[in-house]
């Protein structure tokens, strides 16, 4: 029974440890000193040698942007968080909002979000699935991710990312790290996009007004 | 059969005999580990401050064993508090025993998985099998492995050991796919049309989890291709069985895991996805969550003061591919779940050194430390090994390997010493050397030779050079480290490390 089974455990846990702690001080989280330029230009970089295709716009054309990749990609059906500011997407093309438990994402081609903070270290996206980034599942089962990244919202490095992230797992809400499209290295080491995540990630790199 | 388990069938010595005479397999695990280890240097260059990296994740690592009853109690509030549900397992039995309750209760015959080593230590997939559920592995190469009906041979590369026409072949007998080609591409997108039906109609899935943080109960899974997401995002229920030892305190301290991990592990400054999640999320995941923590002879290894740093362990596989043992003998070789320097302590001690096979396994060791150099969280492997030896060979009185070890300790502990048997081996190598290298040694070191050549003992010792070396002159004219005759000591770094 398992209220027994955790009693066993604590207890042989408690008996392992009769002895002195080490002292323990954390290393605190050193803001990032190199200029934003940097930061943003290494972010993009990175990103863009996970394969994942990085396109600087203007804050005035991000509409224009987000229709240009997905007639690129002759994307019909596109699905977004319910909630993403209409002044993102291009006024003439059809999207669909999901609708979690209507919606068929087997269905959807594309699908356009926001994201939470990115990592210049890295070349990561993360989402936290809040405002305009949608369930989980969005994200996961349409075959192409539009995602938009505002320069504002790219940190230097891993410690200062998860720092900004900790109000929203304090909150309980779940967290997608996304570094280039799915990807596998199974057969003979040789790299596959897509096995089953978005086989093509799009980074809309916002500058601001 | 399923792959897992962590009792070897044979010991090492005889299990490795197999292996090593398998040259595929020795051609395939060379390319890979020679890739992974030369993008890993790259890879770890680029982080400043690796070093002082790895003492932070070990420090944190240590002072979880220190209070790890009470940060568990932490996590299982958290998980609680968010709507989960937390089972405790003493050994491999109960955990299966859980898994599969909850599995019946919600009439599951099929479950999806994602590549979890702790599902596989406690061999999960037989027992469901026997209770009539099937368990579908989603990471390629673990589909790969299990419609082979094989076992993985790495942690992280599980079907490194087999090639391209042997999967397509595979493909075509056991998912009837009609495959032209053997590129890998066709074959990835073979798996992804049957896996992504499972993946939209399996209503259980079970997960591992690479760290879960017990502030606030979220759980962690790191990896590639999008099956981990996929196993924690679309069924209704989900089951994660994690050892004790991957709680970490805060939320904070994952930002020393992730970087740590994909570095060490892919060699990447990031793998594809990570997933994160804190109990269940309304409208958003499955809406049942069940954590089941595993001990399975964990406290034991906590109870060993020496032994106690294998819990540090965060299963990246670098030291794998560092190891020459490991590059030649191959993961099966092992016989465990667990391969390689890390499955060489770690094995024998989760079965309380009391398997006569698991406890071969502290030899399957040159002792050259590479993996103690590569570990991101500076597991003293060696340091573990030979204790480990020493534990086995003081039950076994007397015995050849015995006093063999107890000569080598006794040689190995005084510098002087050991120079002397150097010297004295230099002597008396001269019959047994042919073309630079020893090929067989006689009487009960004979065993050493029967698998590999040992080069000879070279004329002059490195110490030996060390005493004797020109004074060297700290800096040359361009700022290198030179020697007195103008040779750089080491080759001139093109990464940005600075001095080192
Ligand atoms: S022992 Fe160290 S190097 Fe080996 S798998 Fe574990 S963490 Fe990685």
């Amino acid at each position: 029974m398992s209220g027994e089974a955790k009693l066993d455990i604590l207890t042989r846990i408690n008996r392992a440890q009769a002895r002195q702690q080490e002292p323990f001080a954390r290393v605190p989280v050193r803001p990032s000193a190199r200029p934003r330029g940097e930061v943003v230009e290494q972010f993009a970089e990175y990103a863009a040698e996970y394969r994942a295709n990085v396109v600087r716009v203007p804050a005035a054309q991000l509409a224009g942007a987000v229709r240009d990749r997905l007639a690129l990609l002759g994307s019909g059906r596109v699905a977004i968080p319910g909630d993403l500011p209409a002044g993102w997407l291009p006024p003439e093309w059809p999207f669909t909002p999901d609708e979690p438990g209507v919606t068929d994402l087997t269905a959807v081609q594309s699908v356009v979000t926001g994201c939470a903070v990115a990592i210049a270290e890295t070349g990561t996206v993360v989402l936290d699935h809040g405002a305009g980034q949608g369930r989980r599942a969005l994200t996961l089962v349409p075959d192409h991710h539009i995602c938009v990244v505002w320069e504002a919202q790219v940190v230097d490095s891993v410690p200062e990312a998860v720092a900004h992230l900790r109000e929203s797992v304090v909150r309980g809400q779940p967290l997608t790290w996304i570094s280039g499209p799915s990807a596998t290295s199974d057969i003979e080491l040789s790299r596959v996009e897509g096995v089953h995540g978005p086989r093509v990630l799009d980074l809309l790199l916002v500058r601001e007004a | 059969m399923s792959a897992g388990g962590i009792k070897p069938a044979r010991t090492f010595q005889q299990a490795a005999k197999v292996t090593l005479a398998n040259p595929q397999m020795r051609r395939n695990l060379r390319h890979a580990t020679t890739v992974i280890r030369e993008k890993r240097e790259r890879a770890v260059a680029e982080l400043l401050d690796w070093e002082a990296l790895r003492d932070e994740g070990a420090a944190v690592k240590d002072h979880v064993m220190a209070r790890l009853s009470e940060y568990l109690l932490d996590l299982e509030s958290a998980v609680k508090a968010r709507g989960g549900h937390v089972h405790w397992a003493r050994d491999a039995a109960e955990a299966r025993g859980i898994v599969a309750g909850i599995a019946e209760g919600h009439g599951a015959r099929e479950v999806i998985k994602v590549k979890s080593i702790s599902t596989d230590e406690i061999e999960l997939n037989a027992a469901l099998s026997e209770r009539g559920i099937h368990a579908i592995e989603t990471d390629l190469a673990e589909l790969i492995v299990q419609l082979a009906e094989d076992r993985p041979s790495h942690i992280l590369v599980p079907a490194i050991h087999r090639n391209r026409a042997e999967i397509r072949d595979l493909f075509r007998r056991k998912l009837g796919a009609e495959l032209l080609t053997d590129e890998p591409k066709a074959l990835a997108e073979a798996a992804r049309l049957y896996l992504r039906e499972k993946f939209l109609t399996t209503k259980v899935a079970v997960s591992g989890a690479n760290f879960a943080v017990a502030e606030s109960g979220t759980v962690c899974v790191v990896e590639s291709e999008g099956n981990g997401r996929m196993c924690v995002t679309m069924p209704d229920v989900l089951i994660s069985v994690m050892g004790i030892e991957k709680v970490v305190p805060t939320w904070q301290d994952l930002a020393v895991f992730m970087r740590l991990l994909p570095r060490s592990s892919t060699a990447e400054r990031m793998n594809p996805y990570t997933s994160f999640w804190s109990g269940v999320t309304p409208g958003d995941g499955p809406q049942e969550f069940h954590l089941v923590l595993l001990d399975n002879g964990r406290t034991d290894v906590l109870a060993d003061e020496v032994g106690r740093q294998t819990l540090r362990c965060i299963r990246c596989s670098a030291c794998l591919n560092v190891c020459p043992v490991y590059e030649r003998a191959g993961g099966h070789a092992y016989g465990s779940v667990y391969p390689g320097p890390i499955g060489a302590i770690l094995t024998p001690q989760l079965l309380h050194l009391e398997d006569k096979n698991a406890n071969t396994l502290p030899w399957a060791s040159s002792l050259c430390g590479a993996c103690y150099d590569a570990c991101p969280v500076k597991i003293n492997i060696p340091e573990v090994l030979l204790y480990l030896r020493g534990k086995i060979t003081e039950e076994k009185p007397l015995s050849v390997e015995a006093v063999a070890f107890k000569t080598a300790a006794w040689v190995m502990s005084e510098p002087h010493r050991f120079e002397g048997a150097i010297r004295l081996a230099r002597t008396g190598q001269g019959p047994l050397v042919r073309n630079g290298a020893i090929h067989a040694l006689p009487g009960m070191l004979g065993g050493w030779t029967d698998t590999r050549d040992l080069p000879a003992f070279p004329p002059q010792t490195f110490r030996e050079w060390w005493r004797k070396r020109p004074a060297p002159q700290v800096r040359g004219d361009d700022g290198n480290a030179q020697t007195s005759e103008g040779e750089p000591v080491a080759p001139e770094r093109t990464d940005d490390r600075g001095p080192v």
